[in-house]
């Protein structure tokens, strides 16, 4: 079934290409855009979204803050954190948050791998 | 005066942003501990002005390992921290155990080598995003002031592309600052690298 996807990065061209790769990917599913932590936050007040894909490095609240927030409030939900600072400590918080790792540049590949195994668990979720 | 537009200048943020997080990849293996990143800022600033930026009170002796970059966009990149930090830098670099009087013999030696890694990380990372090929020159070790440091990179009212991003080790008390400075035939061309980039993303080539 079509998911709803929100794309949460400060950076204009990086939610671009995050919707971009995605409707290649699955042109039927929908994508919402935030700019930071609150918009996000607000995103998932407004209306319903089933999996997440957030910036690490963002004014404000980074991606790892929101990412901790998002699961307190949706502990079902996956969640990829998309960055190229592939340092050890980040990769490990990510993975503690229940988070994935997702690197950047983003590719159809990586991101194709993340939302297979997130529509599994959302339909493991809802069994 | 020269404009980008805001889609330009998040554009060129974005792909810095890119190309710090796998030079901090590269900065943690070689010192063994985690690096904190600032999101960037990107101005065109005369030259005068983003010496200004670095030379902030309290950092005016600075050391930076420098290397220069050339291609269809050319300029500088530095990695700059205060002087004061040099001397824990090189020693997170080389290791705890060695003496001082050691340290201070490979201090150039070992922030080159560091440098080096660094800034290649960050300038090829940006040449794969544009996929364009740059070469650099090899790394040299400047001290002073934010002015002397920049100097020869352009003429003091000329106007540059700069970026700016904060590094902090943790655990370590060592700060510093990884800038790019680009000059204006260079930054038309990169206007044009960024829009065809844009263009390849955007469906409708618009931005």
């Amino acid at each position: 079934m079509p998911r709803t996807v929100l794309i949460v990065d400060d950076s204009k061209l990086a939610r671009m290409v995050a919707s971009k790769t995605l409707a290649k990917i699955h042109p039927d599913w929908a994508c919402v855009e935030a700019g930071d932590a609150t918009q996000a936050m607000a995103a998932l007040q407004a209306q319903d979204v089933d999996i997440s894909l957030i910036d690490l490095n963002m004014p404000g609240d980074g991606g790892l803050v929101l990412a901790a927030d998002l699961r307190r409030k949706r502990p079902n939900m996956p969640i990829a954190v998309v960055t190229a600072n592939i340092q050890e400590e980040i990769v490990a918080r990510v993975r503690e948050l229940g988070a994935t790792f997702v690197p950047k540049p983003l590719t159809e590949e990586a991101l194709s791998a993340f939302l297979t195994g997130a529509n599994l668990r959302l339909r493991k979720v809802a069994q | 005066m020269m404009q980008i537009s805001d889609i330009e200048r998040d554009a060129v943020a974005e792909i810095a942003n890119i190309a710090v997080g796998r030079a901090a990849a590269s900065l943690r293996q070689i010192v063994g501990n985690e690096v904190l990143l600032s999101v960037p800022s990107v101005d065109i600033l005369t030259h005068d002005e983003a010496s200004r930026v670095v030379a902030k009170p309290g950092n005016r002796s600075l050391i930076a390992v420098c290397q220069n970059f050339d291609g269809p966009f050319s300029g500088r990149a530095l990695l700059i921290f205060p002087e004061a930090n040099s001397l824990q830098l090189v020693r997170a670099i080389l290791g705890q155990e060695l003496p001082l009087e050691d340290i201070v013999d490979l201090e150039d030696e070992a922030l080159a080598e560091t440098g080096n890694i660094i800034l290649n990380s960050f300038v090829a990372t940006m040449a794969n995003v544009f996929k364009r090929g740059l070469t650099m020159s090899l790394p040299t070790v400047l001290r002073g002031d934010g002015g002397q440091l920049f100097a020869g990179a352009a003429g003091e009212k000329e106007l540059v592309l700069f970026l700016y991003i904060n590094f902090e080790i943790s655990q370590k008390e060592i700060r510093g600052y990884l800038a790019l400075l680009m000059d204006i035939p260079s930054l038309e061309m990169l206007r044009t690298l960024v829009q065809d980039y844009l263009d390849t993303v955007s469906p409708k080539g618009a931005a």
